[in-house]
């Protein structure tokens, strides 16, 4: 029996690379060294129920049709579409991507990812101050102090703190956790938290004071804090800069605590600009904790192909960027996209309300593995290859270092990059004969 | 088969020695070829100035250059030079176009091939993240590439020329060069990529790097000797320590110096020094800063192992990016600017900071002047290729406008006139009256790249060569670049035509078509046992320290378009 080693988990951004597989009869039997999370996506595959046929919706209902009826009445809503907003490709290849780019200039469409409500103001953050980073490596073998701003790693990357940060153990931090010391700033005592060497709880929607206020000691200007910000002590806060100002080497990761709380890209941009003025006295660096697998990777080649990240505006033939006008959710709760093509994401449960309203109200095309809340408003659906385990592609970690995922299982469903090629094909062609 | 001709070329091609000299050239199959038949396709170059496809020896086009972009989305609708930059609707030929210094990289493959350019060499590859300068590769049309793996300050390195191990050495950056598929060996900053691993730097040549007992200079000898036991096909590619400080000229030449021992394999230089405008600085700080171009010109006139590039500045915004981290940090302090920074697990560092090089600024002038000094007091222009390190020194699109620097002393007075007397006083440039012909530029812009890389087909028109060749509209005999420097500018900023592999992929300045470039690296041969006890040391590092897999960092073959192996036997 086939037993795959070194294959690439494609559940968080993690992208854990030492996964061992074992295949039998084209299917996973046993996953080793993966978290609960990567173990039950690589076997939940055979216990969910797959979108197991593309399909159209008439008069209401979903009803099966062969993938080349759904291509062309996915291609026929692009063609006639004068306002498409195109989103989502995160929990997929960097080719496919790339794909669903090309698809997107040559309809004039508008192109977002579910960074426009995630780590979105992260870029914004990086766009005003800079990312000063490093890769997961530098901090396993260097770290002596790891703070985690508004993220939870226990249980949205389980693995990160054994293999790259908390518990690892590398070159010149041979004793592991003991040590490193653990600094956990959240607004609840979460798992992760409950961990830490030193817990700060703030003010929920305060993120901002707190390190406004490190910063302050941190340039030697005590003297203007006063007595209590973001509901913590300034005894504490000197405290913290104290262990930050004295490390050998400090990583902040952070999450969306930080991007998606009151203040948003502000919290980032002060973040990056604490570990500019932390690199006088120490060496420090800041990594975001990315979520799905490779929204890292829509960033990455959203940028080298377009020049912008995300919320990227094809209308005029040349790629235009402003998030707040040209964002998924932008769009959306302007009524402005006449039909939406999805991939890889879930706006149908994520989105707010009135733009999830907007969606029902237009045709929708979702390629997906799975059924979520999204197909229950999709006029096309696509079922596809879950890549990572049905197909192979490129993928970028969190840290932006790209992995090849490998190809594990066949599969009888198209892969992402092959829908969104037939769609590109079908959408020339249409276009030709008009 | 395919054949053309291009009839009435007036080919200055140095390679050869062709100094402007009207012919024919005949092309089959992408190739030059003595002879075509009568059937062969005709394109009338009407004595029209000749020359082989460009080929830019030092660029930041791909992999580092995506923080640029991305941290400085504002770059994305910069139009400075029009036709060479801003945002670009896409045509049924052309991808959207965007980006002044960090442009997309459709827009990267377009405008070079205008500018009459066909091959690029990006300058820095690490080896962890090399992966993604090969997406990037493969999304960049038209322009063959290659690129240059980062060795400088990586701890395998280190840890052999400590330990003595020059053969394991070998064998490793033979490894790295296959892992990251690199076509050279490039040192950053040596050592100081691992100091600023703790936010420190090194000072110079034999400052040990903190933790691993070797100093720049053993890493840089150590490098050299590894290369030409590989017999790699171009030299070591050195950026020396210091970059950027005051000074440093003498860093420089010490390094240039300590290379006067290296025998070279093969023939070419046994050193190449990167973007030397960047470290030809004299004084002991910003304030007595001044040029110290004539002593490394000086030093360089009487040396003939090694070549160096420029690093040319343009004036206006810049984005630098660099694998020397420390530099940048600096960069971001002085300059209140933001700073993205990118250090690699046990291998380098990295930084990325957009600035802003104004005449009204005395440094910014003098640096704009040193490029330029370095150019023209070096009197052989085999030993110096052209560069603006870009975007660092600015954007690759302003070739054209740093042509007519080196062809006109009067354009120089021009932009001269506007310098504080501060700034000149600090320059000799005034004093220069040096100005290249178009046989100088040519060596400078193709024919030095294809000897320091030993690529014998590219970089000229000999038969046999690649047919990339790029035609203007100059009359080699009817212009005087001196005077008519504008019309020299306007030529360069949009060939009449570019062939790439014998097809026309630029007319009249406009794309016309977008071929797949090749991509080069190199695989040097090295005896299995060594390999053997190498791939036991590097699988503890993988093991203890890498946070990916072995198997998972070396490139696969599904990254590398068109590939071209170039195999080396190793001297062990």
């Amino acid at each position: 029996m086939p037993v795959i080693k070194d294959a690439v988990c494609s559940f968080c951004g993690s992208l854990c690379d030492d996964i061992t597989v074992t295949v039998e009869e084209n299917k996973i039997t046993k996953v080793g060294n993966a978290c609960i999370l990567g173990h039950s996506k690589f076997v939940g595959m055979f216990e969910h129920d797959r979108i197991e046929t593309p399909m159209i919706r008439k008069e209401g209902e979903l009803v099966p049709v062969s993938y080349d009826e759904a291509i062309e009445a996915a291609a026929k809503i692009l063609v006639k579409s004068r306002r498409t907003l195109s989103y989502g490709w995160c929990s997929t290849s960097c080719e496919a991507i790339s794909g669903a780019i090309q698809l997107a200039e040559e309809t004039g469409s508008v192109i977002d990812s579910t960074a426009n409500v995630c780590h979105g103001p992260t870029a914004l953050a990086a766009q005003e101050k800079g990312s000063p980073s490093a890769t997961l490596g530098e901090i396993k073998n260097r770290a002596d102090v790891i703070l985690f701003w508004g993220c939870n790693p226990v249980h949205a990357h389980p693995r990160h703190m054994s293999r790259y940060s908390i518990f690892s153990k590398g070159f010149f931090t041979e004793k592991g956790r003991k040590g490193r010391k653990m600094v956990v700033i959240d607004v609840r005592k979460t798992d992760t938290a409950k961990l830490a060497d030193k817990y700060v709880e703030i003010d929920q929607g305060s993120d901002l004071l707190l390190i406004t206020a490190l910063r302050s000691i941190v340039n030697g200007h005590e003297d203007v804090i006063p007595e209590t910000v973001a509901g913590v002590p300034k005894a504490e806060i000197l405290e913290l800069a104290e262990i930050l100002k004295n490390a050998k080497f400090v990583c902040v990761f952070f999450g969306m605590g930080v991007t998606q709380s009151r203040s948003k890209y502000k919290n980032g941009d002060a973040v990056s600009s604490l570990i500019s003025d932390l690199n006088q006295h120490t060496k420090a660096v800041m990594i975001a904790m990315r979520g799905h697998y490779n929204v890292t990777g829509f960033g990455q080649v959203a940028t080298w192909e377009t020049g912008f990240p995300m919320a990227i505006d094809f209308a005029k033939g040349y790629p235009y960027y402003n998030p707040g006008e040209t964002g998924a959710n932008d769009l959306l709760v302007r009524e402005e996209p006449d039909a939406a093509i999805i991939s890889a994401a879930d706006p149908g449960a994520h989105f707010p309300q009135k733009a999830v309203m907007h969606l029902a109200r237009i045709p929708v095309i979702q390629i997906d593995p799975y059924a979520n809340p999204t197909t229950e408003i999709a006029d096309v659906v696509i079922p596809a290859a879950v890549v990572g385990i049905e197909a192979e592609g490129t993928a970028y970690r969190m840290d932006a270092i790209s992995l090849r995922m490998k190809k594990l299982i066949d599969s009888k469903f198209k892969t992402d990059e092959e829908i969104v090629k037939d769609l590109t094909a079908k959408v020339r062609e249409l276009k030709r004969g008009a | 088969m395919s054949e053309m001709l291009i009839k009435n070329a007036n080919v200055c091609d140095p390679v050869q020695g062709i100094n402007c000299e009207t012919m024919d050239i005949c092309i089959r199959d992408g190739k030059i070829v003595e002879s075509v038949s009568g059937s062969a396709k005709i394109i009338d170059a009407e004595g029209r100035l000749t020359m082989a496809g460009g080929f830019d020896g030092h660029t930041h086009s791909a992999g580092k250059i995506n923080v640029g972009r991305f941290m400085n989305p504002n770059d994305a609708r910069k139009n400075l030079v029009p036709g060479l930059s801003g945002q670009v609707a896409r045509t049924e030929k052309t991808r959207a176009q965007v980006g002044y210094n960090t442009p997309n990289t459709y827009a990267i493959g377009y405008r070079y091939a205008k500018l009459g350019y066909t091959t690029i060499c990006e300058a820095a590859i690490p080896l962890l993240a090399a992966r993604h300068t090969h997406e990037e590769f493969k999304e960049i049309p038209i322009l063959d590439k290659m690129g240059l793996s980062l060795f400088g300050s990586n701890w395998q390195v280190m840890e052999y020329i400590r330990d003595k191990e020059p053969e394991k050495l070998a064998a490793y950056v033979s490894w790295g060069l296959r892992a990251s598929r690199g076509y050279g060996v490039k040192i950053v900053n040596p050592g100081g990529g691992e100091a600023w691993g703790w936010g420190k730097n090194v000072s110079g040549l034999y400052d040990p790097v903190p933790n691993f007992d070797v100093t720049p200079a053993e890493i840089l000898m150590g490098l050299a000797e590894a290369n030409e036991r590989l017999q790699l096909p171009h030299s070591v590619h050195v950026h020396c320590n210091n970059l950027g400080k005051p000074g440093n000229y003498a860093t420089t030449i010490e390094t240039m110096k300590l290379f006067e021992k290296i025998n070279p394999s093969r023939d070419r230089q046994a050193l190449h020094v990167t973007h030397v405008q960047f470290n030809a600085y004299a004084g002991t700080s910003w304030r007595d800063f001044e040029t110290g171009a004539p002593m490394v010109a000086d030093y360089v006139n009487g040396a003939d192992h090694m070549t160096f590039d420029l690093g040319q500045v343009i004036f206006g915004p810049a984005v630098t990016m660099t694998a020397d981290g420390p530099v940048e940090y600096a960069n971001a302090r002085m300059l209140h600017e933001k700073w993205s920074n990118q250090d690699i697990e046990l291998e380098d560092a990295s930084g990325v900071v957009p600035l802003f090089y104004s005449p009204k600024s005395f440094v910014n002038a003098v640096q704009w002047a040193i490029g330029l000094e370095l150019a023209l007091l070096v009197k052989d222009p085999w030993k110096v290729m052209f560069t603006t390190d870009s975007p660092n020194g600015g954007s690759f699109v302003n070739y054209p406008e740093a042509f007519t620097y080196l062809m006109s002393a009067k354009r120089r007075e021009e932009v001269i006139s506007g310098f504080s007397k501060m700034a000149i006083d600090r320059m000799v440039l005034p004093g220069i009256d040096r100005e290249l012909d178009f046989y100088e530029l040519a060596v400078m812009t193709r024919g030095i790249q294809s000897k320091m890389y030993s690529m014998p087909e590219k970089g000229n028109l000999k038969v046999g060569s690649d047919a990339d060749i790029a035609i203007y509209d100059i009359l080699p005999g009817q212009i005087d670049p001196s005077t008519e420097y504008a019309k020299v500018k306007k030529a360069f900023s949009g060939a009449a035509y570019t062939l790439k592999d014998g097809e026309v992929v630029v007319k009249d300045g406009e794309i016309e078509a977008t071929p797949k470039g090749k991509v080069y690296w190199v695989n040097a041969k090295v005896p299995a046992n060594i390999d053997i006890a190498m791939q036991k040391d590097i699988d503890v590092k993988f093991r203890k320290y890498y946070t990916v897999s072995k198997s998972n960092y070396m490139v696969e073959d599904t990254y590398l378009q068109k590939p071209v192996e170039i195999a080396t036997e190793g001297v062990f």
